[in-house]
């Protein structure tokens, strides 16, 4: 890259060319205020005005965020006239914007609030009318409150890098401009698969989780049997909520401060992640065997499902019948578990910490009850976990390491830690599946082929002679290539795995924040890093387990002896199995 | 989205195609429809999306970006008024107030007939006889509010 010679504050510097000044100015060391920065360009470039500075012989102040730098150009940041234009930028922000801050769900990490710190921005410095404001809360994932919405455009991007498709755009003009899914709908109306990446990079509280604090609340206080159950990636970026470095696993800790919030006992659905991988490796065993359906793909990512019925109704069959591991979980323990205890299932109440806001989503439906109970009845985001705990005045880096509660159920292996990043699922899977085809353990356990951040993943497994295929995608762009082709009958896959976010649920919409100006200690490029270092920890987490296999897990053997039978028995049919029904993208 | 004929779709998919070459189709592709059917309803936005894996949501953001595009049918005859700077200093609002109250419509509404539907638009470019109405193109130069009943009278009589 060619370098070119700029002035900063009238210090001299070299830089490559074909940056922009907010680049340019970053990697000299300084920090523009700008509320788009830090997020790869993901943005409608140049709209918030936040990043102007001075650049002499210019005719009037430049957005750096999009003004490229060219040799000789002086640039001046600090400038009375660049500071003041910056502080106008967002007090005009904040003069059509909801002033609950209070209030907000966002307001630890409102770039919005921040950018206003920075500029040193006043409220009411504008006074006028405002955008009329839509609040949609129809949906049991994701609240969209345009009140609070600076048109940034982000989520927009993020939407259509991760699915193709987008399901949000800019709607109407001028002064009317909302970002919305097409007719103002809800997200409940639309073709929304409800995975939150939007709300992952919403600068402000447009975009949030709907919190289901208030129902796990309420079932404390109605003195029910309330359980927790933890997914896999919650453990690999809680600790990045209370300052702890990015891929930081606070397992330990994060059980002790699930005990100390009252939780009568609190699992881990790595147990539930084995369980479904013995039905999945069985059911796909059982489709090879007898000509079934193939390939077959993965259930358990909700967002994935969401995506499947509005897209790609034709495909369902293809559609692993397996129920997603923490609804497994929630199954089980309604029934085996609550037998074993003399628990009346009426009285228990399951909460999920996930990493997702579609999960939300998956608890309420219809297909996910068992004997007229729901399998889970709360899911809690790794934030809002956070949330409760900093509530409780429980100091979490202080906390000791405890053990998860493992009396009948609760034990788990390596292969079910994985599940938590792309690819995982699948290594369990072929873990398990090498066993079942030949009686004995795959040479190695690590399949590394399937492991990494390439949207498509492929690998072949020799068993018995026999060659079969498989193949990983994450986020629905990626997913789409693997569908089109087995809907053009073209696909040499026996099995595939999809995740609905890309990356896998390290990533998922119900993860602590990424966001560079809150997160001094980390390192610059942390956005492009952050996704390896939460998998790395739970690879890690997998290579301590002494057993990593789903098939060995001990009481998974029990489960099947004294419960259920075997793999895909009658019994796991019911408790286990679910279904899935095609629907319109937009509905009335 | 069952509402469409096979035809229709057909027809949409056929306007598409046209402009498969272009880098940029989606103008050009709405245009045309308009043209044809003369509004854009979201079955419409849809079926145009799966031809051309553009989102509905860009779609409809486009639609309702540019005042050229129409969400709803529009009526057999388009009063469009002009409220640009001149019409409107020579009394266009008056102009507009008036055509409201005889057809029963805010501006931009269709009436229950379908036969009459009120635009306002920003400058046509004909300040020089401001305040200038047209109807399904025929301009109406220097029109007095005085004169408006006997010319919506005139295009209901075409019709009785």
């Amino acid at each position: 890259m060619a370098k070119i010679n700029i002035k900063i504050e009238g210090i001299p510097y070299q830089v490559d060319e074909g940056m922009t000044i907010l680049e340019a100015a970053k990697a000299c060391g300084y920090e523009i205020p700008s509320l788009c920065a830090y997020n790869h360009g993901e943005c409608s470039k140049g709209s918030c005005r936040v990043c102007l500075v001075e650049v002499t012989g210019a005719r009037g102040l430049v957005a750096s965020c999009v003004y490229p730098v060219n040799e000789g150009m002086e640039i001046t940041i600090s400038s009375p006239k660049a500071v003041a234009a910056r502080r106008a930028s967002v007090e005009l922000l904040l003069s059509n914007h909801s002033m609950k801050c209070q209030q907000c769900d966002k307001n630890e990490y409102c770039e919005l609030l921040y950018a206003a710190k920075v500029t040193g921005a006043r409220e009411d410095m504008f006074r006028g009318s405002q955008t009329p404001v839509t609040i949609d809360r129809l949906t049991p994932s994701i609240v969209r409150d345009t009140s609070k919405c600076v048109l940034c455009g982000r989520c927009v991007e993020r939407c259509k890098n991760a699915h193709g498709k987008g399901v949000l755009g800019f709607e109407k003009r001028g002064f009317n401009t909302i970002v919305a899914p097409a007719e103002n709908r809800s997200f409940a109306n639309s073709p929304c698969i409800l995975c939150g990446q939007c709300v992952s990079v919403c600068p402000t509280g447009a975009l949030m989780e709907k919190s289901e604090i208030a129902l796990v609340d309420e079932a404390m206080k109605a003195g029910k049997y309330v359980v927790v159950q933890t997914a896999p990636a919650v453990r690999a970026a809680l600790g990045e909520e209370f300052g702890m470095k990015i891929g930081t696993a606070v397992t330990g800790k994060m059980v002790a401060a699930l005990r100390r919030l009252g939780f009568k006992k609190v699992f881990d659905t790595n147990y539930a992640a084995d369980l479904t991988i013995m039905e999945e490796a069985t059911e796909l065993l059982g489709r090879i065997k007898n000509g079934g359906q193939l390939p077959m793909i993965t259930s358990c990512s909700p967002g994935w499902i969401n995506y499947a019925e509005i897209n790609y109704g034709d495909l369902l069959g293809h559609l692993s019948s397996c129920k997603s591991p923490h609804e497994m979980f929630g199954a089980i323990l309604k029934s085996y578990y609550a037998e074993a205890n003399g628990i009346d299932p009426k009285d228990m109440f399951v909460v999920s910490i996930m990493p997702c806001t579609a999960k939300k989503g998956e608890k309420d439906r219809e297909q996910l009850m068992t004997n007229g109970l729901k399998d889970v009845d709360a899911v809690l985001t790794t934030r809002e976990l956070a949330k409760l705990i900093k509530r409780s005045g429980i100091n979490f880096t202080k906390l000791p390491d405890e053990e998860f509660d493992n009396d009948i159920v609760g034990d788990y292996t390596g292969a079910g830690v994985i599940f938590g990043v792309t690819g995982g699922v699948m290594e369990a899977a072929l873990r398990t599946a090498y066993y079942v085809l030949t009686g004995k353990e795959h040479e190695a356990v690590k399949f590394e082929v399937v492991r990494g951040f390439d949207g498509i993943k492929e690998a072949m497994l020799e068993v018995n002679g026999q060659e079969i295929w498989v193949a990983v995608a994450h986020g629905m762009k990626n997913a789409q290539v693997l569908l089109d082709d087995i809907r053009a009958g073209k696909s040499k896959y026996a099995f595939i795995e999809i995740m609905g976010c890309p990356g896998g649920c390290i990533a998922g919409g119900g993860q602590p924040f990424v966001k560079p100006q809150f997160l001094p200690n980390e390192d610059a490029d942390i956005l492009d890093t952050y996704k390896e270092k939460r998998a790395a920890a739970l690879y890690s987490e997998d290579e301590r387990q002494t057993l990593r296999q789903s098939h060995n897990n001990p009481q998974i053997k029990a489960l099947y002896e004294k419960f259920l039978g075997e793999p895909n028995s009658h019994k796991a049919h019911e408790l286990l199995h679910t279904t899935y029904a095609a629907r319109e993208a937009f509905r009335d | 989205m069952a509402h469409l004929s096979e035809a229709s779709v057909a027809k949409i998919n056929e306007i598409c195609d046209r402009y498969v070459e272009e880098k940029t189709p989606l103008m050009m592709i709405l245009s045309a429809i308009q043209e044809e059917y003369g509004y854009i309803p979201l079955e419409v936005q849809e079926i145009v999306s799966e031809r051309t894996g553009i989102s509905v949501a860009e779609i409809y953001g486009v639609v309702t970006f540019y005042s050229f595009f129409s969400l709803q049918p529009k009526g057999k005859y388009v009063v469009g008024v002009c409220l640009g700077t001149a019409c409107y200093v020579k009394g266009a609002q008056q102009v507009i107030d008036k055509f409201s109250e005889l057809l029963g419509i805010a501006p931009g509404g269709t009436t229950e007939d379908g036969m009459f539907t009120l635009d306002a638009l920003r400058c046509i470019g004909a300040c020089g006889i401001a305040p200038a109405v047209t109807i399904n193109g025929k301009v109406y130069p220097k029109l007095k509010v005085s004169d408006i009943p006997g010319i919506v009278e005139e295009y209901r009589k075409m019709e009785a």
